[in-house]
């Protein structure tokens, strides 16, 4: 792997804070190395900017590993920039050739407000999982653990449901701003376990009214969502979404 | 749960797109194989239009039909409404845009076009409307013609003669492509929204969403585009 | 005087002897007592689920913008538990045997054994929230082997078990926070204890988008805030991990245990430049199959390809023939380091050595090829079989590693080089997991109880767990039974006010600095000393250096820092000069505790201390006890030792010979 330095141009949003309107800043940025992670080149950045006494560029971000889901950039018009099941924390310039310009901009929807530049509110998520994105077992009700066989493809759907890191990229890059991926891997990670079985019903219901709250649009299934997902859920799980909630809405009293 | 609060909820309006769009398909299936009898006259030369004519008058003069067509109205008057809703719905969940778009590199223009493809339908729809539906259902301004003993509407001469115009055809055959777009992305679309999630049927579906959706636009942009070179007639 | 309070009785009565006796809240009072919880890790997000189903008022804080987003979530590999499924000869005294060993004597007996006992409740609790481990064609559980073991008991969920673990236990929490058992407060850090009468009796916290303190009252306060391996600048752990919580503690009288004690993991993707912003893990399980080397010429430059087979070191294999590439975490970063030092260090840096899976793929394919009776097969077809093999098995680890190298490691061999991952050190705490402060716990990473002076593999995701679920609900009663008449004190109390004001002040002087360099700058600074002279090998005259050397910065920081921005605002900065500040601090005591601890044990290699050849030299019969520091004031502290009594596990030196 040969290595390169280049010098970027970089269009970025800023925003001081939730109220005041943001608008695009530019700014140069030289010698960055192609070894750099994309956040690291963020990181160089704000160091200069710090040194020329402006306010360096707030973005989320904590693992720098791909799991966590807190980074949160729209690059160039897609979440996570260019590279395919990716996070922007992996995102690594060379992906990028000398002279290129990225455009930066927070994920626009009205259910994540802007908090400060590209930090956007993502509480609304919490609050879905807390409208039924769990199984009601206090601690130390628990069967033994090989009590419950269960299917082994079932168990890895599950799994693969389950592997949502909560980023909201999917409602970034939809054009209706749906949570419908985000959610229905939750739906869909506990209504294929026995476990998630006493609850099915009331939970798809209650957590898709939320959803509604919340101010996220319906999904009209174009792929987007699962095109940029980091995790690569499959929106085979919005289809089982409905049907649960087909199912649940049409008997549920 | 409520009624109200199932089909106002955003999985339940969808779903009410899905089954009024299977629900269109179906009409769909009927309504171009029937027009598809104009074709006879490839086959027999003095045919001029006796089949379709009469499976037109069949379907206008049989009660049970008449009263599915009332449904079919309903379908269609709920999928504009609640599609029109649906789009306005999902507009203002974005109140700021982006500077760049996703575009392409996520998913099909038209499966994000539906509305547009849709409005471009209903504004076909009612040009369609206007040439044949309301002289056949409400003036009854069509020519008659007789089949052993029966009297009924020239409907093929009258297909004959709004199809010698340039400008028909164009807005036909525009709205064919409309038709074919947004079939190609609803009909796989409308089998998800209403639950279909075995990937096995999906990828299945998805094709035959593609050749059900070329094959009828195709059939239906072929009658007025045959008319008009004399190919049929 | 330290006291420990252990239970007295067998070591394997300790717990339930514990549990028949302690004293016990009922459902009423609860209910008028107020818990708060920072950090929703493993552990702070399993104790605060746990206590708000038992009807605690509870409030949790976390310094993300969502519980889900702890560092918990990124472990990968597994978590133990001596469920013996594997009818393996498992039992809860071999798991208690193995981390008591593993942990080169250096942790408390009671404590682990009670770990080692619960483990099994872990695993059936998480089973029951719904966590997808990984199971068998028969529907049942699936185990897989791990360093310093010689039993199958990790339980997996691919490369992702922490994060399902963790997403297990927010699920948890967020139904408590929708049952109105517990407030959640995100994007909140904690900046102070405040004390009471010598009881911790609530927090300090900085809302982090308004920039404002809050005062939070609680009838005992739970630090669940992780580890502080990020005092090295670069390490495995998040950005945001941090010492802070922790360290507000240890400055209000909680003792710090064992500070020294870091576990430097030898798999890791190394440092490229000096850009270099955190380091990723590549886990433990590739050793299983893949084989380590440098050339066996100093400075070889030539691609790895291009060196023969007998030009190469297998320098694990060669020096430890009994366990080979399959030694511990602390000997296999140690040989590491000691090849790269001498020169045969590889990559651009030079300080990488080779973890290379072409024999793997090659036995692999021959593998296939007679599994599916293959004839003739030719050399490509048995490299593609083999690559298809070690995809299945290691697949996204090795996708991992080209995203960030660009280098395909099914071709060329991975480059790795050790890296700071795990702090066996924490604050101090009894057998009920309170500190040296009444009132106040520490749960998780950030206690130092479970691991001595080395933790293995699958173990931390174990504890966390296990101190939230199944400990704290038991040892909290004990303390919050006697609590009942205390109301909750409004937080206009002078304490409160007082511990406000100083964390305020703090912040204001550090505003007011208005210096030269940035908080990053430091941070690297302080990196690169604690990386140099209390890293993978220490000495007596390293380490008084690097005392010297960090007073020096502690100075230079309080006079030259820049904080560009304000105090009322979103000011990312800001909360990272506070972390920076406490870190620096925390440098000097570890390097104290570890000029102090004139052996070698487990991950701390003091040079002074090692066998004829290079291997760690335990020094039992002066060192057998937890260095327990107080805090005394700026660059001062007391020593308490609490001593380690070996009942069951009776201490031997390890060999991988």
């Amino acid at each position: 792997m040969e290595h390169y330095t280049m010098n970027l141009t970089l269009k970025v949003w800023r925003q001081k804070n939730s109220q005041e309107k943001g608008r695009f800043e530019t700014y140069q940025v030289k010698n960055i190395s192609s070894e750099m992670s994309f956040l690291e080149m963020f990181d160089v950045l704000n160091e200069e900017l710090i040194r020329e006494g402006k306010e360096p560029i707030a973005f989320d971000h904590d693992c720098r590993e791909g799991i966590c889901g807190m980074c949160s950039m729209y690059i160039n018009g897609k979440p996570h920039g260019p590279w395919h099941a990716n996070t922007t924390c992996q995102l690594h310039m060379r992906a990028y050739k000398d002279g290129d310009t990225i455009v930066v901009e927070p994920w626009r929807a009205n259910a994540f407000p802007v908090v400060k530049d590209l930090v956007v509110d993502r509480s609304s998520f919490d609050r879905i999982i807390q409208a039924g994105g769990y199984i009601s077992v206090n601690t130390g009700n628990a069967v033994d653990a090989n009590a419950i066989p269960i299917e082994k493809d079932k168990a890895d759907n599950a799994f693969a449901a389950a592997a949502c890191i909560g980023c909201g990229a999917c409602v970034a890059a939809c054009k209706n701003s749906s949570a419908m991926l985000f959610l229905s891997a939750k739906v869909s990670h506990l209504a294929l376990l026995p476990q998630g079985g006493p609850e099915r019903k009331s939970r798809v219901l209650n957590m898709v009214a939320q959803m509604d709250r919340e101010g996220f649009g319906a999904c009209t299934n174009t792929g987007a969502c699962e095109a940029v997902c980091p995790k690569e859920i499959s929106i085979t799980n919005i289809a089982r979404l409905n049907a649960e909630y087909i199912g649940a809405g049409l008997v549920v009293e | 749960m409520q009624w109200s609060e199932f089909f106002t909820s955003s999985v339940g309006k969808k779903f009410v797109m899905g089954l009024t769009g299977l629900f269109l398909i179906s009409f769909l299936v009927i309504h171009v194989g029937i027009n598809a009898t104009i074709f006879a006259d490839l086959v027999d030369p003095d045919e001029n239009g006796a089949m379709f004519n009469k499976a037109a008058h069949f379907m206008g003069s049989t009660v049970l039909i008449r009263i599915l067509e009332i449904g079919l109205f309903a379908g269609i008057i709920l999928h504009i409404v609640q599609g029109y809703m649906l789009e306005a719905k999902n507009r203002s969940a974005r109140s700021v845009g982006y500077a760049v778009n996703l575009g392409n590199r996520g998913s099909k223009w038209y499966s994000r076009a539906m509305g547009l493809l849709g409005t471009i339908i209903l504004l076909f729809l009612i040009i369609h409307m206007a040439h044949f539906w309301v002289k056949a259902r409400i003036t009854h301004t069509l020519a008659p013609v007789t089949y052993n003993g029966v009297e009924m509407h020239d409907m093929f001469s009258e297909m004959k003669a709004v199809f010698s115009e340039g400008w028909v055809i164009a807005v036909y055959v525009l709205g064919c492509i409309s038709l074919g777009y947004h079939l190609a992305h609803g009909f796989q679309s409308a089998f998800r929204t209403v639950g279909v999630h075995n990937n096995k049927y999906n990828s299945l579906l998805v094709n035959l969403g593609y050749g059900f959706s070329i094959l009828v636009s195709l059939l239906f942009a072929l009658m007025p585009i045959a008319m008009y070179f004399g190919w049929v007639g | 005087m330290l006291n420990s309070k252990i239970p007295a009785g067998p070591l394997d009565q300790k717990w339930t002897e514990f549990k028949g006796h302690c004293k016990l809240v009922n459902p009423a009072n609860k209910r008028k007592l107020e818990v708060i919880v920072v950090g929703t890790g493993l552990a702070g997000a399993s104790a605060a689920a746990s206590l708000g189903e038992l009807g605690y008022k509870v409030k949790a804080f976390c310094f993300q913008d969502s519980p889900r987003r702890a560092h918990s979530i990124a472990a990968q590999g597994g978590i133990n538990a001596a469920k013996n499924y594997q009818n393996d000869g498992d039992s809860v005294f071999r798991l208690f045997y193995d981390t008591i060993k593993g942990g080169d004597y250096r942790a408390r007996e009671a404590n682990v054994h009670r770990l080692a006992e619960v483990s099994v409740n872990i695993i059936d609790q998480c089973v029951a929230q719904g966590v997808p481990f990984a199971r068998e064609y028969g529907g049942l559980l699936s185990n897989r082997s791990f360093g310093g073991t010689q039993v199958q008991r990790t339980f997996y969920a691919a490369g992702q078990t922490g994060q399902q673990l963790l997403i297990g236990a927010y699920q948890a929490l967020e139904r408590q926070i929708a049952l109105g058992n517990v407030a959640m407060y995100n994007r909140h850090e904690m900046l102070d204890v405040v004390k009471i009468d010598g009881k911790a009796r609530g927090i300090i916290v900085r809302n982090l988008v308004s920039g404002k303190l809050e005062r939070h009252f609680g009838h005992a306060v739970l630090l669940c805030s992780g580890g502080y391996g990020n005092v090295f600048y670069l390490s495995t752990n998040a950005m945001g991990s941090n010492v802070t919580a922790a360290w507000k503690a240890h400055r209000k009288g909680a003792y710090f245990g064992n500070p020294c004690f870091t576990q430097i993991h030898p798999t890791c993707i190394p440092v490229s430049g000096d850009h270099q912003s955190k380091l990723t893990l590549m886990s433990e399980s590739l050793r299983n199959d893949g084989r380590i080397w440098v050339p066996k010429k100093q400075n070889d430059t030539r691609r790895p390809n291009e060196i023969p087979e007998e030009e190469r070191d297998y320098y694990l294999e060669r020096r430890y023939p009994a366990f080979g590439n399959l030694v511990p975490r602390d000997v296999a970063s140690r040989a590491a380091k000691e090849r790269c030092d001498a020169g045969y260090g590889v990559g651009s840096s030079r300080q990488a050595v080779y973890l290379d899976y072409a024999d793997a793929i090659q036995r692999y394919g021959k593998a296939e090829v007679n599994k599916r009776n293959i004839q003739g097969a030719t050399a490509d077809q048995i490299t593609q079989l083999g690559k298809d093999v070690v995809k299945e098995k290691y697949g996204n680890l090795f996708d991992m590693y080209e995203k960030i190298t660009g280098e395909n490691p099914y071709e060329v061999p991975m480059r790795i080089y050790p890296a700071v991952h795990y702090t066996m050190g924490g604050l101090w705490v009894d057998y009920e997991l309170m500190t040296s402060v009444p009132g106040l716990y520490a749960l998780g990473e950030a206690n130092f109880s479970d691991h001595g002076a080395n933790r293995l593999g699958a173990s931390a995701l174990m504890q966390g767990l296990a101190d939230g679920y199944f400990v704290i609900p038991y040892t909290i009663g004990n303390y919050l039974a006697d609590e009942i008449r205390t109301p909750a004190i409004p937080t206009d109390h002078p304490a409160f006010v007082e511990a406000e004001k100083e964390v305020a002040d703090r912040i204001n002087q550090l505003m007011s600095i208005k210096g030269s360099q940035t908080v990053e700058s430091f941070h690297k600074r302080l990196g690169k000393i604690m990386w140099d002279k209390c890293g993978m090998a220490r000495s007596e005259e390293g380490l008084k250096q690097a005392i010297e050397e960090i007073r020096q910065l502690k100075k230079e920081f309080w006079s030259d820092v820049r904080i560009p921005g304000s105090v009322t605002e979103m000011n990312p900065e800001l909360d990272k000069a506070n972390r920076v500040a406490d870190f620096i601090e925390l440098g000097e005591l570890m390097c104290i505790d570890a000029l102090d601890r004139r052996e070698s044990c487990g991950g701390h290699f003091r040079e002074e201390s090692q066998t004829e050849e290079g291997e760690a030299l335990r020094d039992d019969a002066n060192f057998s006890y937890v260095a327990a520091w107080e805090y005394a004031g700026e660059h001062n502290w007391n020593l308490h030792k609490e001593e380690l009594n070996f009942d069951v596990a009776k201490p031997t030196q390890r060999s991988y010979k």
